[in-house]
C-alpha cells in the first residue's frame, strides 16, 4: 500500500540558495544531475542536461523562465505551489539561473491564475529587501532578479517554443524544434525553461543533497511526484507519492476504489482502464505532469472522449494540418458513436488517423491529442459500440 | 468614442510603449492593460499599440485574436467564466451554466444589456478537486451550485449601484 509522503514540505527560505551560491556553478548542476530528477512539467527531460546546454551555451544574454501555465486538465499541484511554497520556488528559480549563468528569471503565469500576483509579487519585493535577489545576491558576485509575465488564456502556451513566442509579443504558436530554447529561446538567447514542481524539487536538493533526493522513486524516475487528484473520489486534492507508486494504490489513498477507468496525465495523458490499474507511475511507465482523474462506473467514456476533444479543436493553435484538421474529425466520429451511427470499418479509419496525428504533429499538443480517443475506442468497445440513442423530447 | 477618449487613450498606450523601450515584447502586458481598463482592445488601440511598437496592425490583430483572454468586442464589467473542463463537468458544471443562463437572461458567448456581465465558458482553471469552478474577471468561485449562482451574481450588481449602472449602460451603447 503506498502513501503520502512529504518529502517535499519542509524548506527553509533561502537555504538551497546559499547552499547553491557557496558551490561552482559546474558543482550545483554536476548535484542536480546525481540526484537523477527530471522535469515535473509531463516531458521529463533530465533538468542537469538542460541546464548544462545552457549553461555551455556562449551567450552574454541567457533566460531563466518557469513555466507557471498550468493548465493541461485537472492539473492544481503547481497552484499550491505557488500560493504555499513560493520561498522554494523564488529559489529554485535563482539558483537556476546562476547555475546557468542568467541575470533574469521569468515567471510565465497563466491569465487565469492573476489573482495570485500581488502575492508573489510582495515575495520578491522581500526578497529584493533581504538581498535574495539584486546586484549582488547574498552578497555574492551574481546579480539576479525575477519578473512575472501573464499569460491571456491559451493551453498551448504552456508548451516551451510557445511559451517564448507569447514572452515576445507574438500568437503562441510552437516552433520547429531544433533549435532548442537552450540555444535560441527568449529574444534569441539561451533559456532554460522549467515547470514549477521541477524548481522547487532543485531548491530541495541543494538544500539536503541528491542522496537525499534519490533514496525516494525508482531507478529511472528518482524522487517524489505531486499528483493533482480529482474527478469521482471521496477524498480529491494534492498528493506527494513516490514514483512507482500503482494507480490501484492511489485509487486507495482517495478513496476512488471501484473507479472504472483512471485518467493519468490530462486530456492530452492515457485513459487507463480498470483491468490496468497496477500499472506505475513513473516516466518507464505512465509519465505524467500530475493529472489523475478518478472515472466512476456511472460515467460514458464517450462523454469523456468528447469532452477532451472539445478541449483540443478549441485549444489547437491550428498551425498544423494534423491537428487542426484531425481533432474536429476525431470529435465528429465521438458524436457518430453517441448517436450509435459508427461501422467498425470507419472507427478503424478515425483511429488511424488518430495514430497519424501522434506521429506527424509539430507539437506535443497535436501529438497527445487523440490518445484519451484511442484509449477509450480500444479499452472500451463494448461500451461504445451499436448505441441506441434515447428519443429526443 | 469619442475624440477626447481617443486622446487618452493614445497617451496611455505611449506611456506604455515607453516602459517597454517601444520594443516587441511589451506587447502582451499592453495588451493585457488595455484588455483590463476597456474590457477590450478595439480598432483604435490595435492601431495605436501597432504605431507604437512598430508593427503593423495586422499582427496586433494576430495576437489579439489568438488569446481567449483578449478581445476586440467588448466584455461585460464582470467577465464570467465557468470551467467546461472534465472535472468541472463531473461536479456538475452543467447544472450551473443553466443557473447562469437563467439569472443573466443571456447564452453563453453573450453580454448582459446592460453591459454589466458576459458569459462564456473556459477551459481548466486549475481548480478541478473544488470544482464546479468559475472566474468573475480575476475572482474565483469554487464548488459553486445552482443556488450559489444568483447571490454571485447579486454581490457583483451591488458593487455597482443603480446611478453607476445608468452610466455603464450608457457608455456600452454610446
Ligand atoms: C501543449 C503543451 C502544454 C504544456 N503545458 C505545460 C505547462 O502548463 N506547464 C509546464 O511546466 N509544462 C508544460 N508543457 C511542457 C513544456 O513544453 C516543457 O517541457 C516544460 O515546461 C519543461 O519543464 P520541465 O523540464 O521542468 O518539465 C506543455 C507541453 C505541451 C506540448
Ligand atoms: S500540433 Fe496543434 S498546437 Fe501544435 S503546432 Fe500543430 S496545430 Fe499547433
Ligand atoms: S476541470 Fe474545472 S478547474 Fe480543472
Amino acid at each position: 500500500m503506498a502513501s503520502v509522503i512529504h518529502i517535499m514540505e519542509r524548506y527553509e527560505a533561502g537555504s538551497g540558495l546559499k547552499k547553491a551560491l557557496e558551490l561552482s556553478r559546474t558543482e550545483v548542476i554536476r548535484q542536480i544531475r546525481e540526484s537523477g530528477i527530471r522535469g515535473r512539467g509531463g516531458a521529463g527531460f533530465p533538468t542537469a542536461v538542460k541546464w548544462n546546454l545552457c549553461a555551455a551555451a556562449q551567450s552574454p544574454k541567457k533566460f531563466l523562465v518557469c513555466n507557471a501555465d498550468e493548465g493541461e486538465p485537472g492539473t492544481f499541484k503547481d497552484r499550491l505551489l505557488l500560493t504555499e511554497r513560493p520561498e522554494a520556488l523564488l529559489d529554485g528559480i535563482t539558483l537556476g539561473g546562476y547555475a546557468i549563468g542568467a541575470k533574469l528569471g521569468v515567471i510565465y503565469l497563466r491569465a487565469e491564475y492573476a489573482y495570485m500576483k500581488p502575492g508573489l509579487e510582495a515575495a520578491l519585493a522581500a526578497r529584493r529587501e533581504a538581498k535574495l535577489l539584486g546586484k549582488k545576491v547574498l552578497g555574492k558576485d551574481f546579480e539576479f532578479d525575477i519578473e512575472i509575465r501573464m499569460g491571456a488564456g491559451a493551453y498551448v502556451c504552456g508548451e516551451e517554443t510557445a511559451l517564448i513566442e507569447s514572452l515576445e509579443g507574438s500568437r503562441g504558436e510552437p516552433r520547429n524544434r531544433p533549435p532548442y530554447p537552450v540555444n535560441t529561446g527568449l529574444v534569441g538567447a539561451p533559456t532554460s525553461v522549467n515547470n514549477v514542481e521541477t524548481l522547487i524539487a532543485c531548491a530541495h536538493i541543494m538544500a539536503k543533497g541528491p542522496e537525499w533526493f534519490r533514496k525516494h522513486g525508482t531507478d529511472v524516475s528518482t524522487g517524489s511526484k505531486l499528483l493533482s487528484v480529482s474527478g469521482d473520489c471521496a477524498k480529491p486534492g494534492v498528493y506527494e507519492v513516490a514514483f512507482g507508486t500503482t494507480v490501484s494504490d492511489i485509487l486507495k489513498l482517495v478513496g476512488g476504489e471501484g473507479a472504472k477507468a483512471v485518467q493519468v496525465g490530462g486530456a492530452s495523458g492515457r485513459t487507463v482502464p480498470a483491468k490496468q490499474f497496477g500499472r506505475k507511475l513513473g516516466f518507464e511507465d505512465l509519465a505524467t505532469g500530475g493529472s489523475v482523474i478518478v472515472i466512476g462506473p456511472q460515467r460514458d467514456m464517450l462523454d469523456v472522449a468528447e469532452n477532451f476533444l472539445d478541449f483540443f479543436v478549441e485549444e489547437s493553435c491550428g498551425q498544423c494540418t494534423p491537428c487542426r484538421e484531425g481533432n474536429p474529425k476525431l470529435l465528429e466520429g465521438v458524436l457518430l458513436l453517441k448517436r450509435g451511427k459508427c461501422s467498425v470499418g470507419y472507427l478503424r479509419e478515425l483511429q488511424n488517423l488518430g495514430r497519424t496525428m501522434q506521429v506527424a504533429s509539430k507539437c506535443g499538443l497535436g501529438q497527445s491529442s487523440a490518445n484519451a480517443f484511442l484509449d477509450i475506442t480500444e479499452h472500451f468497445r463494448s461500451e461504445i459500440l451499436g448505441r441506441v440513442p434515447a428519443t429526443k423530447e | 468614442m469619442l475624440a477626447t477618449e481617443r486622446e487618452s487613450l493614445r497617451h496611455e498606450i505611449a506611456e506604455m510603449a515607453e516602459k517597454y523601450e517601444h520594443k516587441r515584447d511589451g506587447m502582451m502586458p499592453i495588451l493585457e492593460a488595455i484588455q483590463e481598463k476597456y474590457r477590450c482592445v478595439s480598432d483604435f488601440a490595435m492601431q495605436e499599440v501597432a504605431r507604437q511598437l512598430g508593427v503593423f496592425p495586422t499582427e496586433v490583430y494576430g495576437v489579439v485574436s489568438f488569446y481567449s483572454f483578449l478581445s476586440t468586442e467588448p466584455r461585460g464589467k464582470f467577465a464570467i467564466r465557468l470551467c467546461r473542463t472534465l472535472s468541472c463537468d463531473f461536479a456538475g458544471k452543467k447544472e450551473v451554466a443553466r443557473q447562469l443562463e437563467n439569472e443573466l437572461g443571456v447564452k453563453f458567448g453573450g453580454t448582459t444589456p446592460d453591459g454589466l456581465f458576459s458569459l462564456e465558458y473556459c477551459n481548466c482553471l486549475g481548480m478541478c478537486d473544488h470544482g464546479p469552478a468559475m472566474l468573475v474577471n480575476n475572482d474565483v468561485y469554487t464548488e459553486v451550485s445552482p443556488e450559489l449562482v444568483s447571490e454571485i451574481l447579486e454581490k457583483y450588481r451591488r458593487m455597482f449601484g443603480p446611478a453607476s449602472q445608468l452610466e455603464e449602460a450608457e457608455a456600452h451603447h454610446g
